[in-house]
């Protein structure tokens, strides 16, 4: 394991993936004394004369935004929310579609057929329109958010590992498992789920952009994250009108959503290869 | 060969070298050997030994990010390849030089008609484009395809995969190449297609003037198609000559090895039973008293796909009406082409797949048994797959997947699982530390080793294998049913050996039912059915068996009395 660390850490990239991840999550954690001013303060200074949001100076690092509150005292709170969504949220979308997609390759036939007409069904559903029914039903919160997200998520994830399961159980080293009298548990669990877990980290990491974006979305419609609480994704949505006028407004959100997405996946990468005993001995 | 006329194709200190992460490697080593006109040159040898490296070098078409030319001349009509860049090679693709590959079932496009992917070979590179359908119907012609006008609106899939192979040459020959190179090309087809495609490809050299250089790792094969042979090993070529002097006089050991590993069929004429490998134990050859049959199957029939709500309803049956029994410790050979069903009969007396009629496994019917009561039977049944790769979890080590039926079964703690499965390496003559490997690691007889090696954790009475050395070269086959006769002869097990081919079946068995559409047409002791076939299918399949290196008709060297390499 501390090996298998190590091996992680002599790429530099991933290293670097790395402390970016680490930084984020003690920024998230450590928010209230990181930052300069309150989240969702609005100071009197916070805007120009006439009123507009103040570019990036020494007193306000990242400059303001439209109502004057300090925008990097709201990205370090921001990342709470956001990470929250993106790892909790994509996490329950990517288990739910793995648990339907393995169930339906793995079994088939009637079980598999209605698993996988259901997912077609939610697959061809407007996700967003989905995501407002439930969340206008559910009291808006956090939790209810990342819980719409996984329910709108999954199903890509389910016919990605349905298909990739039915190509399994097709192999012949299942067949062998059976005929060696292994049970269903066993055969899913040590000799199918190990297969798929390279979709689940692509799936894990790339899905962490799309989660906090899709959160945006929600958010800017009025279901998501209620303001003021901030969000990476609200804030965009925010200030997206203000982009010719306050370029950093979008820019900073966009670039550190850019930034933690990209080391997701990086470090997504590097798992799936040391988990990969394909690699091992090649060449 | 006229040796006056400068030869058509001629490759002169070839050397490739592979990309590794320690640094380059060499894998192709100063190969030399001329291809005259109108002739056929073998190289033969086993896989990883070159051969199709050099075919693919010959076509240009070597995967540039892990291999690299480092040197050497390919001179094909006088005009120099090497050099040429890209651009300038292309055109010389399918014109001059063309490739047929090993599977014809994945070197075709499968949502593309035959006639579009003809018609897409004639019309490359723009010329005469005017009548690519007829052009194309005239290829399909040549090749000697049945109906071919139909054959042109037809997908890959709707052809059996000797017809596809014949697309295949087809496609290779539409524009007439000088050179055609065929990378084991009937390997993957059964034995009876076999031989009409390479009495095919001797027919089309005649017609269309090709040169052909044939990849194979068959020494049957050489016999029934070379002028010349070169025998390859290690990326180098050890041996090379006119096939009769190799044949008669082969000097090098990878030359004797290839021949010796050919199966040669009748080599056991007049016994009863396969070869006894070890001195004659005092087994009492036939016990007293009756015993329980290993296995006995009465009226057993399959279908597949019974219908349900999404898909379409039940097609025909896969195996039908089959009985047979198999005594202790014996060999019952179970023959056919693909598709006849035996494949299908193997997993069946495994329960793998649902069937109807009787199965009894040591004397407990396993018909409608549950999962629960099917795991004791388990442990006296096991199956050794075709592929031996496919049927190994990739992710998991050769320790552990031996291991792997002991866990299922709760045998034994960690420590004992461990020394059983080092003991189980030993018996297939593997290394025991081989056992933290992983399957890719390992090559394709050793893996197929680890199969048995894990088939035999339980102590079973009875091994199905099916197709087990199929996708094994010809010297890893031998030696791996020597190392089944050997485990037959020392633990008892009855084999259900499952195979397309006559000559292992011969081998290998004491008793052999010949398969077809699902039926047993004919069963017997090994003598009665391969000394006096009473089948007309039976007749076919023996004589659809590459074994004689004979003078034919088609053949251009003139010389040479009748020979066998019997």
């Amino acid at each position: 394991m501390i090996a298998a660390l190590k091996a992680m850490l002599r790429r530099p990239s991933t290293a670097l993936a790395l402390l970016v991840i680490a930084t984020v999550v003690v920024c998230a954690l450590a928010a209230p004394w990181l930052a300069p001013f309150p989240p969702d303060d609005q100071p009197f200074d916070g805007l120009s004369p006439d009123g507009a949001p103040l570019p990036p100076d020494a007193q306000h690092w990242l400059g303001t935004d439209t109502l004057g509150r300090d925008l990097l005292s709201r990205l370090l709170f921001g990342a709470r929310t956001s990470l929250l969504i993106g790892l909790v949220a994509n996490g329950a979308a990517v288990a739910i579609g793995m648990a339907v997609g393995t169930a339906a390759g793995y079994w088939g036939g009637f079980v598999g057929a209605t698993l996988m007409r259901f997912t077609d069904l939610m697959m061809a559903f407007p996700a967003l329109l989905l995501a407002i029914v439930l969340a206008a039903l559910l009291h808006p919160s956090l939790w209810i958010v990342a819980l719409v997200i996984a329910l709108v998520n999954w199903v890509q994830v389910a016919r990605i590992v349905y298909t990739e399961t039915r190509g399994l159980a097709e192999r012949d080293f299942i067949l062998a498992e059976r005929s060696l009298g292994a049970g269903t548990a066993r055969i899913v669990g040590r000799h199918i789920l190990p297969h798929l877990l390279p979709t689940a980290i692509v799936w894990g990491t790339l899905g962490i952009a799309t989660t906090v974006l899709l959160e945006a979305t929600l958010s800017f419609l009025g279901v998501g994250v209620q303001p003021p609480m901030p969000s990476w994704g609200n804030i965009i949505f925010e200030s997206q009108s203000y982009f010719q006028s306050a370029p950093w407004l979008v820019f900073c959100p966009g670039a550190v959503i850019l930034l933690t997405a990209l080391s997701f996946n990086l470090v997504g990468d590097a798992l799936r290869d040391l988990l990969d005993p394909l690699q091992r001995g090649r060449g | 060969m006229t040796g006056a006329t400068p030869p058509l194709l001629a490759v002169q200190g070839l050397t490739i070298d592979a990309r590794t992460p320690a640094g380059l490697k060499r894998v192709l080593d100063g190969i030399d050997f001329t291809l005259g006109r109108e002739e056929t040159l073998c190289l033969a040898g086993e896989s990883g030994s070159g051969k199709s490296l050099t075919a693919l070098a010959l076509m240009r078409l070597l995967p540039a990010a892990s291999l690299r030319v480092a040197g050497g001349s390919i001179r094909l009509d006088g005009c120099e390849l090497a050099g040429l860049s890209e651009r300038a090679f292309r055109p010389l693709r399918g014109r001059d030089i063309a490739m047929v590959f090993q599977e014809p079932m994945t070197s075709l496009n499968p949502v593309m008609t035959v006639g579009a992917q003809l018609m897409e070979s004639i019309r490359a590179y723009g010329r005469e484009s005017g009548d690519a359908r007829g052009r194309a119907r005239d290829a399909l012609d040549a090749v000697q395809i049945s109906d071919p006008a139909r054959r042109l609106g037809q997908y890959p899939h709707e052809l059996s995969g000797g017809m596809r192979q014949r697309v295949m040459i087809a496609m290779a020959l539409a524009r007439r190449p000088k050179v055609l190179i065929a990378d084991e090309p009937t390997t993957a087809l059964d034995v009876t297609v076999q031989a009409e495609i390479l009495r095919l490809m001797r027919d089309l050299r005649r017609d269309f003037a090709t040169s052909i250089l044939l990849i194979t790792h068959d020494m049957g094969v050489v016999a029934e198609m070379a002028d010349r042979v070169a025998v390859m090993r290690a990326g180098r070529i050890v041996e090379q000559g006119p096939v009769l002097d190799v044949f008669e006089r082969p000097r090098e050991a990878t030359t004797r090895e290839l021949l010796a590993a050919v199966p040669r069929l009748g080599a056991l004429r007049g016994t009863d039973g396969p070869p006894r490998l070890g001195p004659a134990t005092a087994k009492p050859s036939a016990p007293a008293a009756e015993p329980v049959p290993a296995l006995v199957v009465h009226d057993l029939s399959v279908t597949y796909g019974a219908g349900g709500w999404f898909r379409r309803g039940a097609l025909a049956p896969a195996v039908a009406g089959v009985c047979f029994d198999l005594a202790p410790g014996q060999t019952l050979g179970l023959v056919g082409e693909s598709g006849s069903g035996k494949s299908t009969t193997g997993k069946a007396v495994l329960g793998l797949v649902p069937f109807t009629g009787h199965v009894a496994v040591d004397g407990t019917a396993i018909a409608g048994l549950s999962a629960r009561d099917m795991k004791p039977v388990r442990r006296r049944a096991q199956m050794i797959f075709q592929d031996p790769y496919a049927s190994l979890d990739p992710r998991m080590t050769a320790g552990d997947a031996i291991a792997e039926p002991l866990a299922i079964h709760g045998i034994g703690c960690r420590a004992e699982r461990r020394d059983r499965v080092a003991e189980l390496l030993r018996r297939v003559h593997l290394p025991p530390e081989h056992a933290s490997r992983f399957p890719h690691e390992f090559s394709g007889g050793q893996r197929q080793r680890l199969c048995i090696a894990r088939a035999l954790a339980l102590e079973p009475t009875l091994i199905v294998a099916d197709e087990s050395v199929s996708a094994l070269d010809a010297t890893v086959r031998a030696r791996v049913l020597d190392l089944l006769l050997e485990l037959q002869e020392e633990l008892g097990l009855a084999f259900l050996f499952i195979s397309h081919d006559m000559a292992v079946v011969e081998r290998m068995s004491h008793r052999v039912a010949v398969m077809r559409s699902g039926r047993i047409v004919e069963s017997g002791s090994r003598r009665e059915v391969f000394e006096t076939p009473r089948d007309p299918y039976t007749r076919a399949l023996l004589d659809a068996v590459p074994q004689r290196l004979s003078p034919t008709c088609t053949r251009s060297t003139g010389n040479t009395t009748p020979f066998t390499i019997t």
